[in-house]
């Protein structure tokens, strides 16, 4: 199998599917005659055209509001921002109108867009450019989020977030832009809404996506001695796998929550408060979620370091949720 | 160069309908609101019928409109069947969309007609899309944005000219200055005296239309049409209006009386009746028929919408996501 890194995976999704549908078309700033300052778009302008590979000024609710008028219309746009701390200025086109259309015409029109953008911290970039904000997709009904961590899954998540009829917000972690893994060569799809068991356990069930499943699965490797840990790579936020979740605290009665955005009201609540609604009687000890600092991201390494959870706090908290000390209750 | 005969009497009925519409909701929601009901947010357009009748009358089925919170005016000028509006606009089930959108969510994509908005500007950064569509696709929709004179404060309108005029985006910009943003005068939205001048900001021509001339209106549509569709660009009508009523029914009249009662003389279907009477195209009682026609129409829908269901709770399921393809 070829090795790719993360940006040739995502070039090559855009490439395919603009080959498939000639509704699939890519703009943002940068995207047209340079490629994306990332790498997304490089050779499309040249393959397809000005008229669906082009450069847009810097605004970003124009960008998006063209996104969504141009699914209105029947296309099927790719947007980059180049960092999605930048929906902030566009947070009006992107949920006001693009998350709710289907619902307030009465399903007569729909929105098959994909926002794509790099998230996270870990490269000095601070406040302005290190956030993830899954968590205000999730808040605003009728946004599909999507976070991989493997290169196979960045190409063939996001080949079906382009085919998906709604919208998509599409993040990829920063951290890992040069990562290179296999990829299945030919037609290559993930789908939407299915998590994947990334590591197999017994123990405690550590539920994550993006960086974050990458060091809760050294942090599980560390530990493999003593405690078998089970670790679920969501790779879709939303729609959640809450079946997939469901099934592993069934087994291991423990639930450990991982991600790197702020504690507070993040996705690791929402998904404690989905899992003790249908599985309370199968926990032996509180769920619980270990999540980034309730801060903006600083810029000094270790102000940064210390904002969000690195391989030693993933290892201190499995530690801390198993063992005879913390068992609540005797369970068969 | 005016419209011929048929499309005149045409447009006068469609200002009719319009205005009677208005008239009508108002008496409803008054109603409900007497017996306890509230209604929902209600901002009529009476008043300003000619500038959703001039600008759509030169627009095809096709044509793209964004419409504002202010827009049924748009909607029935662009085709939006009589009933479903008064249906959508009561909640009913058989409503434009469903139910699901009230006044300020009217979509009729079927009709071009891409929906009223809750979003001052809201329609700005939309608009942008349909008209890239448009010029990607090979065809030579248009795309009509309709904002007020609040809307061109919000930053939405600089980035959507500056986008538009960039790419030669077949895009007509509508501003309806009626001089109040909810009670705030222009001049407090607007440092120069006429919205069209910003247009040279972006090297686009901005042309400023007496808004209670459909006819004037309509000549200003149709040569913008004409300069989108020859790959020219987008153009900044102003159309200077005058809503007969305060910006919606929980406010209450606040402008000058003298104001008021000066642009009520310029009504603009007072107007076009003058016009249609001196150019012979016809007469008083053919006016008053027409009129009288329109009427009826309304009472139809108004029975239409209190024969129809509200919807049951269970139209809930499946309201939001758009199905996915197998595998996905």
């Amino acid at each position: 199998m070829p090795k790719l890194k993360m940006m040739k995976a995502l070039n090559e999704a855009v490439n395919e599917e603009m080959a498939r549908d000639e509704k699939v078309c890519i703009f943002g700033e940068d995207i047209g005659a340079y490629g994306g300052v990332w790498g997304l778009s490089v050779g499309l302008q040249k393959k397809y055209g000005l008229r669906r590979v082009f450069d847009t000024p810097l605004a970003e609710s124009a960008i998006i509001g063209t996104a969504v008028g141009a699914a209105m219309a029947g296309m099927r746009p790719i947007a980059e921002l180049q960092y999605i701390d930048f929906v902030t200025e566009c947070m009006d086109p992107l949920v006001n109108q693009g998350s709710k259309l289907r619902f307030m015409s009465g399903g007569q029109i729909k929105v098959p867009m994909t926002i794509v953008a790099p998230c996270g911290a870990g490269t000095s970039e601070a406040a302005h450019h290190s956030n993830s904000l899954e968590a205000w997709f999730l808040n605003a009904p009728g946004l599909k989020v999507v976070m991989p961590s493997t290169i196979s899954d960045f190409k063939g998540l996001l080949k079906s977030s382009i085919r998906d009829d709604n919208p998509v917000i599409f993040m990829w972690h920063k951290v890992l832009y040069d990562l290179e893994e296999e990829v299945p060569e030919g037609e290559w799809i993930v789908p939407l809404g299915k998590a994947a068991i990334r590591r197999e356990g017994t123990d405690i069930t550590l539920v994550t996506y993006s960086l974050m499943a990458r060091r809760s699965q050294t942090a599980a490797a560390m530990v493999a001695d003593t405690i078998s840990v089970e670790v679920i790579d969501l790779r879709t936020l939303n729609p959640l796998d809450l079946e997939a979740i469901n099934a592993s605290v069934r087994k291991t009665g423990r639930l450990l929550v991982v991600h790197e955005s702020p504690t507070r009201c993040g996705v690791g609540a929402d998904i404690v408060k989905q899992v003790v609604d249908s599985e309370f009687e199968r926990l032996k000890v509180a769920p619980k979620v270990l999540g980034g600092a309730d801060l903006p991201i600083p810029f000094s390494k270790p102000l940064e370091n210390a904002c969000i959870p690195q391989v030693e706090d993933i290892v201190r908290e499995i530690k801390s949720m198993v063992g005879a000390a913390t068992e609540v209750h005797a369970r068969p | 160069m005016d419209p011929d005969g048929p499309l005149m009497l045409k447009m006068y009925a469609r200002m009719q309908r319009i205005r009677h519409f208005e008239l009508k909701l108002l008496e409803i929601f008054a109603a409900r609101m007497k017996a306890g009901d509230f209604p929902g947010a209600l901002h009529t357009y009476d008043g300003q019928e000619a500038v959703a009748v001039g600008i759509c009358s030169a627009l095809r089925d096709e044509d793209y409109v964004f419409s504002t919170h202010r827009g049924h005016g748009h909607a029935l000028a662009k085709g939006v069947d009589l009933n479903k509006a008064m249906a959508e606009l009561n909640g009913r089930a058989t409503g434009v969309s469903r139910g699901f959108g009230g006044s300020m969510h009217l979509y009729d994509p079927g009709h071009g007609f891409m929906g009223t908005t809750g979003i001052v500007g809201g329609g700005l950064p939309l608009c942008l899309g349909t008209a890239y569509a448009a010029w990607a696709q090979g065809n030579d929709r248009v795309t009509v944005c309709f904002f007020g004179d609040g809307g061109q404060s919000q930053g939405s309108f600089h980035e959507s000219l500056n986008m538009a005029a960039i790419m030669k985006l077949p895009v007509i910009y509508v501003c309806e200055n009626n001089f109040y943003a909810a009670t705030t005068h222009v001049s407090v939205n607007c440092p120069i005296e006429n919205v069209a001048d910003r247009s040279k900001a972006y090297g686009i021509p901005g042309v400023v239309v007496d808004g209670n001339d459909v006819l004037a209106v309509r000549e200003a549509a149709v040569s913008a049409i004409d300069r989108a569709t020859k790959g020219l660009g987008p153009t900044l009508i102003e159309c200077k209006t005058y809503r007969h009523r305060p910006h919606c029914m929980i406010i209450p009249e606040h402008r000058p009386r003298k104001e008021l009662t000066s642009w009520k003389e310029r009504d603009p279907i007072l107007v076009f009746s003058q016009k249609l009477l001196d150019l012979g195209m016809a007469t008083q009682s053919d006016l008053q028929a027409m009129e009288n026609q329109e009427k009826e129409l309304l009472e139809e829908a108004v029975t239409f919408m209190r024969e129809s269901p509200l919807p049951e709770s269970s139209a809930l399921e499946g309201s939001l996501w758009a199905p996915s393809a197998a595998g996905l």
